[in-house]
């Protein structure tokens, strides 16, 4: 039943509006020449070797990896033992702090955004990268709160009994059981952070985007300014980056699964 | 005993108390303080001044704010539908393919979920240029007489909210679809319903929380969208969104913005709180 | 006192009594097996005494030591669990040392010692495979050398052999007894088949509704069933309402004599009669002689082997299994018989 045409071509024509935008832009980055034209006229690599070799732009490369890398192990930091202490106790209002801890994701980011700014301002971190860092954690948590915590509820309960029959305590169950199989969706985890910290604009523009250039950011001063095709090249290279990711979470881990497939309590 | 009600040493309350300081004072602080300043008094030049005052929330009765209101909803719920209406048919097909297929599709998702609002915002406006887009393809194919230029404007503000919330709402509907028993639709079949009539009769009726929760996350999700109304549209297609980053970056009124975000987040969480008590309804037998 | 005591033990979940005022001896070296169908707290008093949950009420005490409060994995005890629980990320190997990982011994010590156990299970040459690339019986020897790893005191398996087949579940059932018994160590089993119990156990513990029923050697169980419930679940048995007589029950208007009677009843009570179906014979109808009803054949299962007759009997169905060739030869549908119940097969049990 999988083999009808029809929806053959329904998900094609579906999946042809998602990746023309990506397509256009993947050819304007390889024009030979500065102006924005399609189909490309010449074949050139230059704008994405412009990405290294322009100061400005390696900067803004730079600010994001390191946002990106940090902000997502903060977030894995503080998931990690709330998605523990929630599987491994019932304590009675802690739920509370699930909800806290998707609230970001569900509402507009401008209104977490504002929330930031007025924050960091009060505290007199506005215009510094680890306040950017520190509130992409916390916008982003909800991603490795919410794989960790699959994570936990797919581990077979008998096997921690298991280990306790055979004399593991607490620490040793979880050194040696708990952790390694939850190591895939830790991982994971991480990557979704990592990969929207990336790509984050409105967050890390409110808290500091008039000193910690993000990549985002200087895509969207150049547009202000007009075209460039390094912004295309970037572009490319974040349709990529994001792919890769995703790509090897797809390899190494169960991606239906983490998206909610046949997940459900059983 | 593997579960026990509450931790035995302070390992294990340190566990809670680390996550709850981090959220505490990085989410529930933020968020008072936005609501503080929400009824301060605006000071020129500067940022604020504590006050206890409503002026900021009575800005919102002005026509001008109103019909920024109105726009941004309208634009929001129309995008939805449109975003639903394509992505529950597409999400319901991706999960009748065998798994092992299912998982390029879901990357590629992954990927454009992911992508920056700038990205999406520069590569439609480059789809829609004069010189790089698609009206150059339709010229060559002899449909137009010579190439024109799509955006900015309503239509390429509407495709490329469309395309952002597309992977969102693919998201949101894919737990439930891929639960959906496969007999369902197959017994359907036997008793002599075709493919498209089994969907409408069968698979529309059984996900209609799934639906709801699409289409309501789908508005509240395009309502946050920042710079695609800067890029794609004109001014006069500014959503809220957009207004309040203005009002606090460019105009340094602090506390207009901050009651625009109180008004928005109070709209959503209304929204959000409409759905998930509408799923404890549908979940009811 | 030597062995295994549990003294008035129970356990509730909120309002359920998983287990109610349990008291049992368990000496050493035997095979006990706990019997009962599924939600009759046989699971529950071996998590109980494995130490995975805590009894509501009561005690558990093991050679005179109050072990109640001991935490499982202070315990010492083996444990095979229903889905084996092997660690997916672990070897084989690595599954079956994991108690000795934990207790700090070095790793050529932990090698040396799961080989020696893989061999004990008969399952050599396996040490360094992932778990999942084995088959159903291995992953059972598997669970089975690791809970014997540390050379417990006591050795405890929740229905260990639930996940096999038919033919690879008998041949397992002779092969952890001998093990048992070469070993001459305590072991637990939970089994809800009681073909299973019989074919290992020492000591059969029958429970229903979170009550221990009758207590016993497998054969004692079988012959002399100390209620209802026992005699049904204990292999089939035709049970008959009737009422206490002299010198035996009357049942439907006929009178059975018994071999012997149970004490504590008076004459008039109620009572239930249990005859094995391989017990009872069929007689032709009219032939007279003691202890024989009336009655009308229902069904006939010819299953080569053996044949099940099923009687009908004024309210009562019986059923009668006997070899093929005292099969009597007029056997029809509808056709009139007597069924003999023998004085010493009948055991009167209180209604």
């Amino acid at each position: 039943m999988t083999r009808s045409p029809g929806r053959r071509l329904f998900l094609a024509a579906v999946m042809l509006f998602l990746a023309a935008p990506l397509l256009v832009v993947a050819g304007v980055s390889v024009n030979a020449q500065r102006q924005l034209l399609f189909p490309p006229r010449g074949f050139s690599l230059r704008w994405y070797g412009e990405l290294l070799a322009q100061s400005d732009w390696l900067n803004a490369l730079k600010n994001s990896l390191v946002i990106a890398t940090s902000s997502a192990a903060l977030a894995v930091a503080v998931a990690f033992p709330l998605a523990w202490f929630l599987w491994r106790y019932r304590v009675r209002h802690a739920r509370l702090l699930w909800a806290l801890g998707v609230a970001p994701f569900t509402l507009p980011p401008v209104v977490t955004a504002l929330g930031f700014l007025v924050f960091w301002i009060s505290v007199g971190l506005y215009g510094a990268m680890p306040a950017t860092i520190v509130s992409h954690a916390i916008f982003f948590l909800t991603l490795p709160l919410v794989t960790i915590s699959l994570g936990l509820e797919s581990i077979d309960r008998q096997l921690l009994e298991a280990a306790a029959t055979l004399g593991a305590d607490d620490g040793a169950t979880f050194r040696t059981i708990v952790l390694p199989l939850l190591r895939p969706y830790l991982i994971s985890g991480y990557a979704f952070a990592f990969v929207l910290s990336l790509n984050e604009y409105i967050i890390a523009y409110m808290v500091a985007g008039f000193t910690v250039e993000t990549l985002p950011i200087k895509i969207f001063n150049s547009l202000r300014y007009g075209y460039t095709p390094v912004m295309a090249a970037v572009s490319v290279l974040f349709v990529l980056v994001a792919g890769l990711i995703f790509g090897l979470i797809a390899r190494f881990g169960d991606l239906p699964k983490l998206l909610g497939a046949y997940a459900g309590r059983d | 005993m593997i579960h026990r009600d509450r931790p035995q040493d302070w390992r294990g309350w340190a566990a809670l108390a680390w996550p709850a300081a981090m959220l505490g004072t990085f989410f529930v602080v933020p968020f008072g303080i936005m609501l503080g300043v929400s009824f301060f008094h605006r000071v020129e030049g500067g940022f604020y001044e504590p006050a206890f005052e409503l002026a900021n929330y009575a800005r919102f009765l002005t026509p001008f704010f109103a019909q920024v209101l109105g726009f941004s909803l309208g634009i929001s719920a129309l995008a939805a539908l449109v975003v639903v209406a394509v992505a529950f048919p597409f999400t319901y097909c991706l999960t009748r393919l065998p798994r092992r297929s299912q998982v390029g599709f879901l990357v590629f998702i992954l990927a454009v979920l992911s992508l920056s609002e700038v990205i999406v915002g520069f590569a439609w406006s480059t789809l829609l240029s004069r010189t790089a887009g698609l009206s150059n393809l339709l010229v060559w194919l002899g449909l137009l007489a010579r190439p024109q230029a799509w955006a900015p404007g309503f239509w390429a503000l509407l495709v490329g909210l469309c395309y952002l919330g597309f992977p969102y709402a693919v998201l949101v509907l894919y737990p439930a679809l891929s639960r959906l028993d496969p007999e369902l639709p197959e017994a359907s079949r036997m008793l002599g319903a075709s493919p498209l009539l089994t969907f409408f009769l069968i698979v529309v009726p059984s996900q209609r929380q799934a639906l709801l929760s699409a289409l309501i996350m789908g508005f509240v999700f395009n309502l946050g969208a920042f710079l695609l109304p800067q890029v794609l549209g004109r001014p006069q297609h500014w959503t809220l969104s957009v207004h309040i980053t203005d009002q606090a970056v460019f105009q340094s009124n602090l506390p207009f913005a901050a009651a625009m975000a109180v008004f928005l987040m109070g709209f959503s969480l209304a929204l959000i709180g409409l759905t998930l008590l509408l799923g404890r309804r549908g979940a009811r037998p | 006192m030597s062995g295994l005591r549990i003294e008035g033990l129970s356990k509730s979940f909120g309002h359920v009594h998983a287990l109610a005022d349990v008291d049992l001896d368990i000496p050493h070296g035997r095979f006990i097996c706990l019997l009962g169908p599924s939600g009759c707290g046989k699971t529950t008093l071996l998590r109980l005494i494995a130490g995975l949950e805590t009894p509501t009420k009561g005690r558990i005490l093991l050679d005179g030591v109050d072990i109640t409060r001991v935490p499982a994995h202070k315990r010492d005890f083996g444990m095979v669990f229903q889905s084996l629980a092997l660690f997916p990320h672990l070897s084989v190997g690595e599954n079956v040392a994991y108690g000795l990982r934990v207790r700090g011994v070095d790793r050529a010590r932990r090698r040396q010692r799961a080989e020696e156990l893989l061999a004990l299970v008969r399952l050599p040459g396996v040490l360094d495979r992932p778990v999942a690339q084995l088959s159903g019986g291995q992953r059972q020897r598997v669970a089975i050398a690791r809970a014997l790893a540390l050379a417990p005191k006591l050795f405890l398996l929740d229905e260990p052999l639930s996940a096999l087949d038919a033919k690879l579940r008998e041949a397992m059932q002779v092969e952890l007894r001998l093990l048992q018994q070469r070993l001459g160590i305590s072991t637990i089993v939970v089994t809800h088949d009681q073909r299973e119990a019989m074919t290992m156990a020492d000591i059969v513990v029958v429970m229903d509704h979170g009550r221990v029923q009758q207590v016993g050697a497998p054969l004692a169980i079988y012959r002399e069933p100390a209620n209802a419930f026992v005699a049904g679940f204990i292999g089939l048995s035709n049970l008959l309402q009737g009422t206490l007589a002299e010198d035996g029950v009357r049942i439907d208007g006929h009178a059975v004599r018994v071999a012997r009677l149970p004490p504590g009843l008076v004459p008039g009570a109620a009572v239930t009669l249990s005859v094995r179906p391989e017990e009872a014979h069929l007689r032709p109808f009219g032939e007279p002689g003691p202890n024989r009803l009336p009655a009308e054949v229902a069904f006939v299962r010819d299953l080569g082997a053996s044949v099940e007759v099923t009687a009908r009997c004024g309210e009562a169905e019986l059923l009668v299994v006997m070899a093929p060739r005292e099969r009597p030869s007029d056997l029809a549908l509808g056709g009139r018989v007597m069924v003999e119940l023998p004085a010493e097969a009948c055991v009167v049990l209180a209604a």
